[in-house]
């Protein structure tokens, strides 16, 4: 499956999807020396980002969240890139500092399109992502 | 596709370095999820998240990166309060490690050209923009006053922004840099009395409630004073994301907007039971709490006030008292710091109540005439009382 995007920050990285239909609060709600999703009820707490393609509708919290994800990237804890329904300022802001690719309004639901475990290619610069389902 | 001059084309190329480079990619990639474009240039920029308690490692890490790769402000940058007085914070009981990293975060700020004010109202230390200007703000009670009061344009900036705003001397045109965006969405009809900043404060937090971010039309607000509308402002941004309010008669855009722009918006009235019922919701009961003032940080006439009450008065209970170090000198210079600290109290400046490490500090329970103070403390686990400066006074002295 191939999906076009929006590119707010270049760059390409692929691995494996996690998808949470929650809004994601780097501040608080993520632990930046595990990457360990930490918020209590959250839809994917207890799941690791680091190294996966993390999809999740929009950002929410602090915006010291954008330094917890520049933190992570130097730890090596951080997602490889990050899909949004529709990203916000402090996630644009963080994968900005990090580096990290961050793509947003895909032509179909990300959160419906993408499942956990799928095998994702995120080439923002090109601006589109493509999927390897999972279970085949 | 946002437009970039020749000019910003060349910063954002790294051709003036990779701080530059990297603050240009960043107000870029802002610009575009917001759908701005073009860049506009700024005249100044005032910078958030400076305290070591909200940055932490990562916070620090990324200021010492920028300030090594030789970020400097080429705008007139000044800086939000930090996590303790850069003087006084053993007096303070901050620890010894926090104020290390503290100390490590201001020296980063300093390289980067910064002016230390450490405060949240740059605007009572000469930082003050002209009327229609377009500057990077970010600390939202200071972007609510600088936007309604001074008429200046500023969105509610972060602390990466506005240090890449400092950088670049540029920020992303949208949101209220726009006239559009600055007109009024609701009418809030004040039938209250208003007297004390305490009513004033709670006024700007249910505000904030029902608005949520939402520009609000205040009527029926006469003669408020700088510091009412200090108060009213950062409650507004407090419990909403209010970035400008318009108060008729009062405040600088008023004039400007057309009296069809009024017609038909959704109206609130609010009364002096509101206000009260928005003051029991925050309170809770308290048995020994410090009593602290200067959220936003105290301009000279709440120092003169506190000065007035306390002087004779032997204090039974802590009493601090926040300010930046432009107001503390004055008010040294005036006697109104002695009167404070004869009685017992403290003033202590660059921090305040919400950015210091009050639980590490041993703090459990505050009094406050600040909506904004109640709320951030009552995050932290602190049980607070509100209550005006006269009671807060009262009630330190025992």
């Amino acid at each position: 499956m191939r999906l076009q995007g929006r590119k707010v920050v270049g760059g390409y990285a692929e691995g494996e999807a996690l998808v949470s239909l929650d809004p994601v609060s780097f501040y608080g709600g993520v632990d930046p020396e595990t990457g360990m999703v930490t918020e209590p009820g959250h839809a994917v707490e207890g799941e690791c980002v680091t190294g996966r393609v993390f999809v999740f509708p929009t950002g929410k919290g602090s915006t010291v969240g954008s330094y917890v994800i520049f933190r992570m990237r130097r730890m090596g804890t951080a997602p490889a890139a990050i899909i949004n329904a529709e990203t916000e300022a402090i996630i644009a802001t963080g994968c900005v500092l990090a580096e990290i690719p961050l793509m947003d309004r895909l032509e179909a639901d990300p959160l419906e399109a993408l499942r956990t475990g799928d095998f994702v290619k995120v080439n923002a610069d090109e601006g589109f992502i493509e999927a390897v389902d999972g279970r085949s | 596709m946002l437009y970039l001059t020749r000019e910003e084309e060349r910063m954002l190329g790294g051709e003036e370095g990779p701080a530059v480079a990297k603050s240009m990619e960043l107000l870029v990639a802002l610009g575009e999820v917001f759908g701005a474009e073009r860049l506009v240039p700024v005249e100044s920029a005032h910078i958030s998240g400076v305290s070591y308690k909200n940055l932490g490692d990562a916070g620090l890490d990324f200021l010492e990166e920028q300030a090594g790769l030789g970020a400097r402000a080429r705008v007139r940058a000044t800086l939000n309060p930090a996590g303790m007085d850069l003087d006084l914070w053993r007096e303070m009981g901050v620890p010894e490690a926090f104020a290390e990293k503290q100390l490590r975060v201001i020296q980063a700020f300093e390289g980067m050209g910064v002016e230390l004010t450490c405060t949240c109202t740059p605007y009572l230390v000469g930082h003050v923009p002209r009327p229609g200007s377009q500057v990077a703000w970010a600390e939202s009670s200071a972007v609510a006053f600088s936007n309604s009061v001074l008429g200046a344009r500023t969105n509610r900036e972060s602390g990466p922004t506005s240090i890449a705003s400092a950088v670049t001397g540029r920020a992303a045109l949208y949101g209220y840099r726009l006239e559009e965006s600055r007109l009024p969405g609701k009418v809030v009809e004040v039938e209250a009395e208003l007297g004390t900043r305490l009513e004033y404060s709670a006024l700007g937090y249910l505000t904030g409630e029902l608005l949520g971010t939402t520009v609000p039309y205040f009527k029926g607000i006469e003669n408020p004073g700088l510091e009412s509308l200090k108060a009213l402002g950062a409650a507004c941004a407090t419990s909403g994301g209010i970035s400008l309010y318009h108060i008729e008669g009062v405040t600088s855009e008023v004039a400007r907007i057309p009296s069809e722009a009024l017609r038909g918006l959704e109206r609130f009235s609010v009364e002096g039971a509101d206000l009260a019922e928005a003051a029991s919701a925050l309170s809770s009961g308290v048995d020994d709490p410090v009593v602290c003032l200067g959220c936003p940080h105290c301009s000279l006439e709440e120092l003169r006030e506190a000065a007035g009450l306390l002087r004779g008065k032997t204090l039974r209970r802590r009493l601090w008292v926040f300010t930046s170090r432009g107001v503390h000198r004055e008010a040294e210079r005036r006697g109104y710091v002695a009167a404070v600290e004869e009685a017992g109290g403290r003033v202590l400046r660059d921090t305040c109540m919400v950015v210091a490490p009050l639980r590490e500090m041993g703090w459990r329970e505050a009094a406050t005439n600040s909506y904004k103070c109640a709320q951030y403390l009552s995050d932290m686990g602190i049980a607070v009382r509100l209550g005006t400066v006269a009671e807060l006074v009262e009630a330190a002295a025992g």
